[in-house]
C-alpha cells in the first residue's frame, strides 16, 4: 500500500506550473493594488477603491478550479478577485483611469471592475448586491444545461443584508450550483463581526439554509483551495450550494478615507505577519515546486505586467463626453 | 452693530459641523432623540458628520448598525412609532434603495392608514449627489421619487444655517422627513447662528432677486445657479435664484410669484431630468395663473438620461455645471429656447 500523501492539499493536487502562475498572480494582485493606491496619491485616478491587500490567497485559491464559463460575483473589495479570475491588469488600470480601453469603458472604475468574458460579472458598489445574482447565474446554468458553476465572493458585513439570506435559501431550495465566499477580514468597514453578527462564525449561518458550512484560515492557500474544490465538486454534481468562510485580513483601511480607529496598530501588526503569498511562496520552495532565482522571478515577471499596464492605461484614450448615454441601452 | 450681534456674523460652521451642532442640540434638549446607522460611531460617520457625538453620548444613543438598511431603517420607524425620535443615517442616499418598503410602504402610510392614530417622527439623513468619482451606485440624486409620497417629507439644505435649522425642524416635526445632505457641500463654510432654531419646512427661500428670468433649484445647484446668475449679470440679464430648499411640501407661492414677475422659468436639479422636480414645478406653473406671464417656455436643465459614470469628465458632462447653467439661462433669457 502506498504511503499516504502528507502534502498540502494545492501541491499534490495541482500542477507545477499552475501553482506557479497561482504566486504569480497573487503578486500580480498586490502589486496591482499598491500601483493603483500610488496612482490615487498621484492623483491619476479619482473616487475611492477599495484595497485587498493581505486577502490574497482567498481570492486566488478560490479561483483554482473555475474555468472561463464558471462565473463569479464579486465585491467592492474585488481586484483580486478579478485578476485571479484571469482579467488582464492593462485594461484594469486603463478603467481605473477612467479610460475607453477599460473594462468597462471608463463608466464603472474600481467598485465596477469585471471582465465578464472570463465570467466576473462584476464588483458591486451594493454590498449584497452579488448575492442574489449569483444565484441567478447558477439557475441559468442549470436551466441552460451547462457544467458551471457560480462563485459569490461576498464580505462579512454582507451577511447581514436580507439579500444574504434570501439567496442562499432560494440557492438551498432549489439545489443550484453556487459556492458562497465569505471573506471575513473581521469588519464590515469599522465594525466588526462580534458587533455586528449574532452567531460567531459567518458559516454558522449555513445551518440555516440546510447547506455545508466550513470555516477555513483564508491565508492559507491550501485550505481555501481544498475546502472549495469540496463545494464545487458538491455543485457540479447537483448537490447544491455550500458556504465557505476564508478568515483573513485587509491590511488597509477600508477605503481611501479611514482613520482606522476602531483597530489597533498591534493587531494590523500581528495580522501582517501572516502573509499569505509570503506563506505560499515558502510552501512551494520547500515542496519543490520553486526555487528562490524562480520565485524572485515570478515577482519580477508581475512587476514588469504592473508596469506595462500602467503604461497601456496612460497612453489609452479617454471616452469621449458626447457618448454620455452610451451604453444605457442596447445599441441597435 | 452690537457686541452679540458682531459675534452672531462671525460665528461660521461647515455644512457637517451645522449638522452635527443640530445634533448634539437635540440630543442634549430631548432624551429621546438617538442616532442610528452605518460606522457611525468610531468610525465618525463615512462623511464624519457624526464625528466625536458617540464620545459625547455613548453608543447606546449613537448606534452602529451592522450593514441592514431595510432592517435598520424599519428599526427607526418602529422606534419612532413608540417613543424615540430616532435620526436614522444611510451611508449614501443610495443606499434608501435597500429599504424603501420600510419608508414607503410603512414609514410614509402609518399614520394614515392607522386613521391618524399613530405617529412616525423618525428623521432620515442621506448624503447624495454626484461629484465624487464614486460612479454608479454612489452618485445619485433620487430626492424627487420621494415627492411621489404622501404622507414624507423631503427636505435639501443648500447652507449650513438650513442644514441645522432644518434637523431641528424636522426633529419637531410629528411626521417622517428626508432630508438629502449633498456631500460636495458638507465642508462649505457659512454662517450658522449659535443656539436652537429651525428652518420652516415647506418655504423657498430667494437667495437672488433680479427681474429678467426665474431659475429655481435646489441643493447643490443653488450655489451653481449663483454663479451663473453674477456672469451674467455682467451682461445685463437679470436673473433670480430661489432655493427649493423644501420638495415635499413644495412652496408653490414662492415660485409663482416669481414667475409672474419674470415671464421666464428654469429649473435646474441633479436628479435626471425625466420625470423629476422640473415636471412638477413646470406642471404646477402650466396649471396656474402664471402661465399667462410666461414670455418664453419653461426650461428644464437635470441630469443626463444615465447612471453617473465614473470617468471624471463624462461625471461632470452627465450634471448641471455653472457653465450649463449660464448657457442655458442666456437662451433662455434671449428666447432661443
Ligand atoms: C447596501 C450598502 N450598504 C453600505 C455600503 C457602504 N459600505 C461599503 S463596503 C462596506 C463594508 C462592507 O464590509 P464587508 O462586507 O465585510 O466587506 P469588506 O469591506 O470588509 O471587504 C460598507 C458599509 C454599501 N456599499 N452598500
Ligand atoms: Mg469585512
Amino acid at each position: 500500500m502506498a504511503a499516504p500523501d502528507n502534502r498540502p492539499f494545492a501541491i499534490r493536487t495541482y500542477p507545477p506550473d499552475r501553482l506557479r502562475e497561482a504566486l504569480k498572480r497573487m503578486h500580480l494582485i498586490r502589486r496591482f493594488e499598491e500601483g493603483a493606491e500610488d496612482s490615487y496619491m498621484r492623483g491619476l485616478i479619482h473616487g475611492t477603491m477599495h484595497l485587498s491587500i493581505g486577502q490574497e490567497a482567498s481570492a486566488m485559491a478560490t479561483c483554482m478550479e473555475l474555468t472561463d464559463s464558471d462565473k463569479i460575483t464579486s465585491t467592492h473589495r474585488g481586484h483580486g478577485h478579478c485578476i485571479a479570475k484571469g482579467a488582464d491588469v492593462g485594461r484594469m488600470f486603463a478603467e481605473f483611469f477612467g479610460k475607453e480601453t477599460g473594462y468597462c469603458h471608463g463608466r464603472g472604475g474600481s467598485m465596477h471592475i469585471a471582465d465578464v468574458k472570463t465570467g466576473n460579472l462584476g464588483a458591486n458598489g451594493i454590498v449584497g448586491g452579488g448575492l442574489p445574482i449569483a444565484v441567478g447565474a447558477a439557475l441559468s446554468a442549470r436551466r441552460l444545461g451547462r457544467p458551471d458553476v457560480t462563485v459569490c465572493f461576498f464580505g462579512d458585513g454582507a451577511n447581514n443584508e436580507g439579500a444574504f439570506h434570501e439567496a442562499l435559501n432560494m440557492a438551498s431550495v432549489w439545489k443550484l450550483p453556487v459556492v458562497f465566499v465569505c471573506e471575513n477580514n473581521g469588519y464590515g468597514m469599522s465594525t466588526s463581526t462580534a458587533r455586528s453578527t449574532a452567531v460567531r462564525q459567518v458559516a454558522d449561518r449555513a445551518v440555516a439554509y440546510a447547506m455545508p458550512g466550513v470555516t477555513v484560515d483564508g491565508n492559507d492557500f491550501s485550505a481555501v483551495a481544498e475546502a472549495v474544490h469540496i463545494a464545487i465538486a458538491r455543485a457540479r454534481a447537483g448537490d447544491g450550494p455550500s458556504l465557505v468562510e476564508n478568515v483573513t485580513y485587509r491590511w488597509r483601511g477600508h477605503s481611501k478615507s479611514d482613520r482606522n480607529r476602531y483597530r489597533s496598530k498591534e493587531e494590523i501588526e500581528e495580522w501582517m505577519t501572516r502573509d499569505p503569498i509570503a506563506r505560499f511562496q515558502a510552501e512551494l520552495i520547500a515542496h519543490g515546486v520553486l526555487d528562490q532565482a524562480g520565485a524572485d522571478a515570478i515577482l519580477a515577471a508581475a512587476i514588469a505586467d504592473v508596469e506595462a499596464g500602467i503604461a497601456f492605461a496612460k497612453a489609452s484614450p479617454a471616452p469621449n463626453v458626447s457618448e454620455v448615454t452610451r451604453y444605457v441601452y442596447a445599441e441597435k | 452693530m452690537n457686541a452679540m450681534h458682531q459675534d452672531q456674523a462671525l460665528r461660521t460652521l461647515s455644512y457637517a459641523e451645522a449638522i452635527r451642532e443640530a445634533m448634539a442640540i437635540a440630543m442634549e434638549a430631548d432624551p429621546t432623540v438617538i442616532l442610528m446607522g452605518e460606522d457611525i460611531g468610531v468610525y465618525g460617520g463615512a462623511f464624519q458628520v457624526t464625528l466625536d457625538l458617540v464620545d459625547r453620548f455613548g453608543p447606546d444613543r449613537v448606534m452602529d448598525t451592522p450593514i441592514s438598511e431595510l432592517g435598520g431603517a424599519g428599526v427607526a420607524v418602529g422606534a419612532a412609532l413608540t417613543g424615540l425620535k430616532p435620526i436614522y443615517e444611510f451611508q449614501f442616499s443610495d443606499f434608501a434603495m435597500l429599504a424603501m418598503e420600510q419608508i414607503v410602504n410603512q414609514a410614509a402610510k402609518l399614520r394614515y392608514m392607522l386613521g391618524g392614530e399613530a405617529s412616525v417622527p423618525v428623521v432620515f439623513r442621506l448624503p447624495s449627489g454626484s461629484g465624487t468619482g464614486a460612479a454608479a451606485q454612489h452618485s445619485q440624486s433620487i430626492e424627487a421619487w420621494f415627492g411621489h409620497v404622501p404622507g414624507l417629507k423631503v427636505l435639501q439644505p443648500s447652507t449650513p444655517e438650513d442644514a441645522k435649522g432644518m434637523l431641528l425642524a424636522a426633529l419637531a416635526d410629528p411626521d417622517p422627513v428626508m432630508i438629502f445632505e449633498h456631500k460636495l457641500l458638507y465642508k462649505m463654510k457659512g454662517h450658522v447662528p449659535a443656539g436652537s432654531y429651525t428652518t420652516p419646512i415647506g418655504k423657498a427661500a430667494v437667495r437672488r432677486t433680479g427681474s429678467d428670468l426665474t431659475i429655481v433649484a435646489g441643493s447643490i445647484m443653488v450655489h451653481r445657479a449663483l454663479e451663473a446668475a453674477e456672469r451674467l449679470a455682467a451682461e445685463g440679464i437679470d436673473a433670480e435664484v430661489i432655493d427649493l430648499r423644501s420638495i415635499r411640501p413644495i412652496d408653490h407661492e414662492t415660485i409663482l410669484a416669481s414667475v409672474r414677475r419674470t415671464g421666464r422659468l428654469m429649473v435646474v436639479y441633479e436628479g435626471v431630468k425625466a420625470f423629476g422636480i422640473g415636471a412638477e414645478i413646470s406642471a404646477a406653473v402650466a396649471e396656474s395663473d402664471a402661465f399667462d406671464f410666461l414670455d418664453a417656455p419653461i426650461l428644464r436643465l437635470g441630469a443626463a438620461d444615465a447612471p453617473v459614470p465614473y470617468n471624471p469628465d463624462l461625471e461632470r458632462a452627465s450634471v448641471p455645471q455653472v457653465d450649463s447653467i449660464e448657457a442655458a439661462a442666456r437662451r433662455l433669457a434671449r428666447r432661443e429656447v
